[in-house]
């Protein structure tokens, strides 16, 4: 498996093993212990063994590293109770800890339908987590560059990270495509329309209204290096930073609010050619996405 | 949901020392098998739950030649199939057997 390897097409645990240096993952709770998914044999469904989370720890470019990653194509990468569970549990680890960064590796379509009440209540336990870990002092990044990007609760969670690496392909919202088009209309959200998805939900374009801190390329390489950054210039959580938060996301509002479509807010930034920047090459792009807007770290 | 499970008896001990791994994801079209090395050294089983039902005669066949192919003696398989198609099962298997062949 070569650094080139796209990240997108790997499955959690080839994502999990280049990240981390060669030879450093150890599991907690691994396929072994079969603490597979209690609801799903009930709808003839079948379990996966580590129920689409793999959570342990490892070692990047030396620093002990807390890590999670969901499988994006078992189940669209959804939580469940135990799913959610371990999570949980490596965050609640990480607070007691207090100095172990943590990684997750998101790729969900948000709570699995199938044990819709265990996995709402999954995200809130997590965010209760992610909120105390941080406050304990704990970096936590997300990385967002997988088949089923980044939905639904799992929106929600990378929300409270306090740093997020973002693909591409990668895609970052709460309600998804077709959620939007069933409840408002084809008018509002047309989900065949995968320009339009990728522009307004699309890692360039969190890139550029400050959802995520930086654009990765779509390789191991690249989420390797870029994890590494972050888990050094982590924001505390603090009054400050919230603060901080409140007013990027006033002056947002203020700059873009009546912005119809992603291309008038990259316009807006200043973007001579809106209309190239779907296309444009990583290289290109991220050279741009600095010249119009700075990421900010004192904020989230 | 069908529980389908396979004993044969293996000419000789898979290579390696690796206690276990772990191949392929529970994806339509795609299956995992979890592979331990916990049986005597000579005997091999197989145990598959798929929730697509009736295609046992296929399963046995997939296996029979997995084990004449491979000689996993030792090992315990066990498959959560997602729907995966008999090349598909075939290419796991072998997979999996060699990655538990792997030193580390």
């Amino acid at each position: 498996m070569s650094a080139a390897w796209s990240w997108y097409e790997a499955t959690a645990r080839q994502r999990l093993l280049k990240l981390l240096d060669e030879g450093t993952f150890e599991e907690f709770i691994g396929p072994e212990q079969r603490e597979t998914s209690p609801h799903l044999s009930l709808f003839d469904l079948p379990e996966q063994f580590d129920d689409g989370m793999i959570v342990g720890h490892g070692r990047l470019e030396g620093t002990r590293v807390l890590m999670a990653a969901q499988e994006g194509r078992f189940m669209g990468g959804a939580f469940g109770e135990i799913h959610g569970a371990k999570l949980t549990g490596l965050l609640r680890a990480s607070r007691e800890i207090g100095s172990i960064p943590v990684l997750i590796l998101f790729d969900t379509g948000g709570v699995r339908l199938q044990e819709a009440n265990a996995g709402e209540i999954a995200i809130s336990e997590i965010m209760r987590a992610l909120v105390d870990a941080r406050l304990a002092g704990v970096p936590v990044v997300g990385l967002i560059g997988g088949r089923a990007g980044c939905y639904g609760g799992g929106g929600l969670i990378a929300g409270c990270c306090s740093a997020l690496a973002v693909s591409e392909q990668g895609r970052i919202s709460v309600s998804g495509p077709e959620v939007i088009e069933t409840n408002r209309g084809v008018e509002e959200f047309d989900s065949k329309d995968r320009a339009l998805v990728w522009r307004t939900m699309g890692g360039k374009h969190r890139r550029l209204i400050g959802g995520a801190e930086i654009l990765v390329d779509d390789t191991m390489a690249s989420f390797r290096e870029a994890a590494t950054r972050l888990i050094k210039r982590a924001p505390p959580l603090d009054a400050m930073t919230l603060e901080a938060e409140q007013s990027r996301l006033d002056q947002r509002l203020e700059r873009f609010g009546r912005c119809e479509d992603a291309r008038d807010i990259w316009a807006s930034l200043g973007a001579a050619d809106a209309r190239s920047l779907p296309a444009m090459a990583y290289r290109d792009f991220v050279v741009l996405a600095d010249r119009l807007e700075k990421p900010r770290h004192d904020a989230r | 949901m069908e529980h389908l499970n396979y004993h044969h008896v293996a000419p000789s001990r898979a290579k390696g020392s690796k206690r276990q791994a772990i191949v392929g994801v529970v994806a339509s079209g795609d299956l995992e098998v979890l592979v331990e090395r916990t049986l005597p050294d000579t005997e091999c089983e197989v145990n598959i739950r798929t929730a697509v039902e009736g295609f046992g005669d296929v399963w046995k066949a997939v296996v029979a030649d997995f084990v004449e192919r491979r000689s996993p003696g030792g090992l315990k398989l066990s498959v959560n199939d997602g729907g995966a198609r008999p090349d598909m099962v075939a290419l796991r298997l072998s997979q999996a057997a060699r990655a538990v062949a792997d030193q580390s």
